[in-house]
């Protein structure tokens, strides 16, 4: 072993012989072929479960420092005060039972000539097969006067945990009468249709706690996921709220964390309530290892998910450029187990064949009601592309009793996806 | 070599294994032939839970893949009606529904 792991059970999990020779079928007269996994969210928590389901012999190690994680979908009940931040948190215990070794500490660096990560404490993994799911880093250097102070005033809560229960803290302690400001970006981001759902729920206490209060949107866009089902379920729910599109001067240019402004190019808007949702990349991990290009994100083949940028690494999730795929939970863990297969495969020496893949966004707009958007896709000159006459949106005409349907679904599609990757 | 990628996936989605099994040997020259997830197969656990929980999402694994099958094609016809299933099935073929419907039957 050309590295020392620091953890006895990281030990006996990748104890085993060199680094495979280059281009051989790692499984062959070799010892267990190593896949490392960075991050452990729905994409890289579900890859790491999936491989070992597929390649038993394999040894699976997924490096992430959180013990507990905290998940995004759902979050925006918990900031409305429809839901207890405890439904959003999972531990690594059933991922441990499943045979995966974790490493708990941040990946700081990749090595993709050695075949190598190394960790915050300096010791090192070697593998076969590296797959990257780092999910998002927020861009503090792209939006003048939001930066990690200016977050603890105006919080973003684009990642669930505390800037999520700050928010909603804030919200609890604002006076009735007050404004609550929501900046969302330019795509592509996290999430997509997440602010307009988050503004929904928002305005859903207001209406019930505050009701003389009042709600903006600033958007850096014209257009948005689910818009006509969003907005049509405002009119009936939530006059009180005002989305301000890009064409209106909806964007945001720069922030003054102490006064809770934001500066558009239309002018200043003061809020009570400032949540900004700021621009976004890749995680960090992503630029050390090479593996991101200008725009901040992941470039990858649409079959094997394998880095363009890099051999033998594979992104998966919010990082990845995936086409026509948003940066969503489901689309995380569709993606993750595509690649899976595909490692598998390549591990074995074999031509992975051509996955398709499936999205399903659910986006609560108030209790009972849901809306959705899914979307069935497939490789197609190098990227992953929507097949032609599938997807779409809910029905716009649809009546209460499908909203509340599809409630129902959001639901237990959260407990049944925790379920598969945590449980 | 000629090795016939796409139309052999379709054929070894549907047939699997038995007629697959020499054509994946002379292609891929693979120590062994794994049965291969089919494409789209994997997503569906996403939703629908193995056991019949409490969910109000049916369970698929273990079914019986006729009755998988006639859904889908029914989703697709618009003859049932879903909130999301309709949008979904018009993602796969007959082909590809069989392939995924043999393959959830055989999850347990």
């Amino acid at each position: 072993m050309r590295a020392r792991p620091t953890r006895r059970s990281v030990v006996q999990m990748l104890g085993a012989g060199p680094v495979a020779p280059f281009f051989a079928p790692a499984v062959l007269g070799q010892a267990a072929p190593r896949v490392v996994v960075i991050g452990g969210g729905f994409a890289g928590a579900t890859c790491a479960r999936e491989l070992k389901r597929q390649f038993g012999n394999a040894a699976v190690t997924l490096i992430e420092p959180n013990a507990t994680f905290t998940a995004c979908p759902f979050s925006n009940a918990v900031i409305a005060g429809l839901r207890d931040i405890d439904a959003q948190r999972f531990g690594y215990d059933g991922v441990k039972r499943a045979g995966i070794a974790i490493a708990p500490q941040a990946a700081t660096g990749v090595d993709p000539q050695a075949r190598r990560v190394t960790l915050a404490d300096k010791s090192a993994l070697n593998y076969d097969r590296l797959v990257v799911a780092p999910g998002i880093d927020l861009r503090f250097d792209a939006l003048p006067g939001y930066d990690n102070p200016a977050a603890e005033i105006m919080p973003h809560a684009w990642k669930a945990g505390e800037q999520t229960a700050l928010l909603r803290r804030q919200l609890e302690a604002m006076e009735d009468g007050g404004t609550v400001i929501i900046s969302a970006p330019a795509n592509p981001f996290r999430c997509p249709p997440g602010p307009y759902e988050r503004a929904s729920l928002i305005a859903h206490y207001l209406r019930t706690k505050k009701p003389r209060s009042k709600l903006l949107i600033l958007d850096a866009k014209d257009a948005f996921s689910k818009q006509r089902l969003f907005q049509n379920a405002w009119k009936v729910f939530y006059p009180n709220l005002e989305w301000v599109s890009l064409s209106a001067g909806g964007k945001v240019t720069s922030i003054d964390a102490k006064s809770k402004t934001f500066a558009t190019e239309f002018g200043d808007h003061k809020a009570d309530v400032g949540n900004v949702i700021p621009p976004q990349r890749a995680g960090r991990i992503a630029e050390a290892a090479g593996i991101a290009d200008r725009s901040g994100w992941c470039p990858i083949d649409p079959v094997t998910f394998e880095s363009k940028l890099q051999q033998n690494i594979h992104v998966i999730g919010d990082a990845a450029i995936a086409g026509a795929m948003p940066k969503s939970a489901f689309a995380a863990n569709s993606q993750a187990k595509a690649c899976a297969a595909a490692v598998a495969t390549l591990l074995r020496g074999e031509k992975p064949a051509e996955p398709k893949l499936i999205n399903t966004c659910y986006s609560v707009v108030a209790p009972d009601y849901a809306i959705s958007i899914a979307g069935v896709y497939h490789p197609s000159n190098g990227l992953l592309a929507d097949v032609e006459g599938a997807g779409g949106t809910s029905p716009v005409d649809a009546p209460p009793s499908f909203r509340a349907l599809e409630a129902s679904y959001a639901d237990a599609w959260f407990k049944t996806i925790t379920a598969e990757i945590f449980g | 070599m000629i090795c016939p990628g796409r139309e052999f996936s379709a054929r070894r989605n549907v047939k699997h294994t038995i007629s697959a099994a020499p054509l994946l040997f002379i292609c891929f020259s693979a120590a062994q032939a794994q049965s291969p997830v089919p494409a789209g197969a994997a997503a569906c656990s996403g939703c629908h839970a193995p056991a019949p929980l409490s969910s109000p999402v049916p369970p698929l694994a273990g079914r019986n893949p006729d009755e998988i099958v006639a859904a889908m094609q029914d989703f697709r016809s618009g003859k049932r009606e879903a909130t999301i299933m309709t949008r979904i099935a018009k993602g796969f073929s007959d082909e590809e529904t069989r392939a995924i419907a043999v393959w959830l039957s055989a999850q347990p």
